[in-house]
């Protein structure tokens, strides 16, 4: 029960609650570097993914390129970077760019590639019927494939915002901040009382992760057309 | 230089061997627990959301908060690594034993097949897709996370061992040294699941999509 008391005994510390090394900024961080290398994500491997799944184009080599992006381990993205982006600025390079490269490049084939099964799992016949009304290319993506492709293009993105708010921990081994701080930290100071920060940092990661998951939840049902509600009751597998 | 090699060539064989073992049990475990979900459907849900719930634990947090039970030996290192399996090996084996239309299992029934007839002879023969899909997708995974598990020390790490040390030592080219064959290993082993996944499943197409 040490480890229960000593937890709780750290996140009730009121001295945790405010501060440079306070939670909530160390939450904000967290948050923020979350948010923005998804964002960065998003503007990479939306457009590719709609493109290629709207012209039917390059396909094969989209998907194995995803499927091998997805093999790059994070940690060691992190190190590549660092080196490079270490001498442009000694406080952004050291600290916030490679783990934002690396949380980027885990954050892409998941959109990536939900895109572009969206988009290649809708009826042809609809699309003929689209353009056959007139519908330029413009708007059959706008008005047909998006809405009906979208329950599965948020499933990706789903996806990716989990792996990258669990992952981004790992930027704290290399000096960002984040809630991994707590960990590395705790750890460091096992021998020394660190337990209690090392598992409140743990619970505040698996915390903000749960409620990422259910934001894109609720996300996905209010963004999912009426006419699709039964057909999508059950949920994409992975695969 | 000879005595770097030997090293990377050890560091790798670490790596493999650490992930091999965790890919492995999480196989095993995750079998018997998709039998499970599928035959007892109670506990269908259950098994995914624990399973769910496990992965959303950082392996960092894991690793260490694991020295305190198990100190620092291989328990210490297979435990996250086997948890993470779980999910993807859960998740594309439960689906994969959905994904036979339940005409096939009513043929099977009707032709006399025991449960356990069934489950080998025609379940898992139809799931094979996915389960294999799972296997590249946790061996990946796998391989990205012993490198993390180099914050334990010395003996463990795989190749995560020289990103760590040279990141301590300020020294880009022992990182590099770790960093380029520890990715280097996971597209491999990506590819040569990649022609696993096609040699037994050729009727699958070449670039089946692979939603999250």
């Amino acid at each position: 029960m040490n480890i229960l008391y000593e937890t709780v005994a750290w996140l009730t510390d009121p001295a945790q609650w405010s501060g440079p090394d306070g939670i909530p900024l160390r939450l904000g961080e967290h948050v923020a570097i979350s948010a923005g290398s998804l964002a960065v994500a998003l503007l990479i491997a939306l457009p590719i993914g709609l493109w290629i799944g709207h012209t039917g184009r390059y396909t094969t080599l989209a998907v194995n390129l995803a499927n091998l992006w997805r093999a790059l381990p994070s940690l060691a993205v992190i190190a590549m970077v660092l080196p490079l982006t270490a001498p442009l600025d000694p406080q952004l390079g050291f600290k916030v760019y490679p783990t934002v490269v690396a949380m980027v490049v885990l954050g892409v084939p998941p959109i990536l590639v939900n895109a572009y099964a969206g988009l290649s799992e809708i009826d042809r016949d609809l699309l003929e019927a689209a353009r056959g009304q007139g519908m330029s290319e413009w708007q059959v993506l706008w008005r047909v494939e998006l809405p009906l492709a979208l329950p599965v293009i948020v499933t990706g993105i789903r996806s990716s915002a989990i792996q990258i708010v669990a992952t981004a921990t790992l930027g704290a081994i290399f000096g960002f901040g984040g809630l991994g701080h707590y960990l590395v930290i705790g750890f460091a100071t096992l021998t020394r009382g660190g337990l209690g920060e090392m598992v409140g940092g743990a619970l505040l990661v698996a915390g903000l992760v749960i409620v990422t998951d259910i934001v894109f939840a609720l996300l996905q049902r209010a963004l999912t057309p009426h006419g699709l509600v039964l057909d999508r009751a059950r949920s994409t597998a992975a695969a | 230089m000879a005595g770097h090699l030997d090293d990377l060539v050890g560091r790798t064989l670490q790596h493999i061997w650490l992930t091999a073992i965790a890919v492995g049990i999480g196989f095993l475990i995750s079998f018997a627990l998709a039998v499970l979900a599928i035959r007892r459907r109670s506990t269908y849900g259950p098994i995914l959301a624990t399973s769910d719930i496990l992965y959303t634990i950082p392996s960092l947090a894991l690793f260490a908060a694991l020295v305190s039970v198990t100190g620092i030996t291989l328990l210490t290192v297979e435990i996250p690594l086997t948890m993470y399996t779980l999910v993807i090996f859960v998740r594309n084996m439960t689906a994969g034993f959905d994904s036979v239309p339940p005409d096939v299992l009513e043929a099977a029934s009707g032709l006399g097949y025991t449960g356990m007839q069934r489950l080998w002879r025609v379940e898992v023969p139809l799931a094979v897709p996915l389960i294999v899909a799972g296997l590249r997708l946790a061996t990946v995974s796998t391989i990205g996370l012993v490198t993390v598990s180099s914050i334990l020390g010395d003996s463990f790490g795989g190749l995560g061992f020289f990103i760590l040390e040279g990141y301590r030592r300020s020294f880009p080219t022992e990182l590099y040294f770790g960093a380029i064959p520890s990715i280097l290993l996971a597209v491999a082993a990506d590819l040569l699941l990649a022609r696993l996944q096609r040699r037994i499943t050729p009727w699958t197409h070449d670039a089946e999509p692979v939603p999250a």
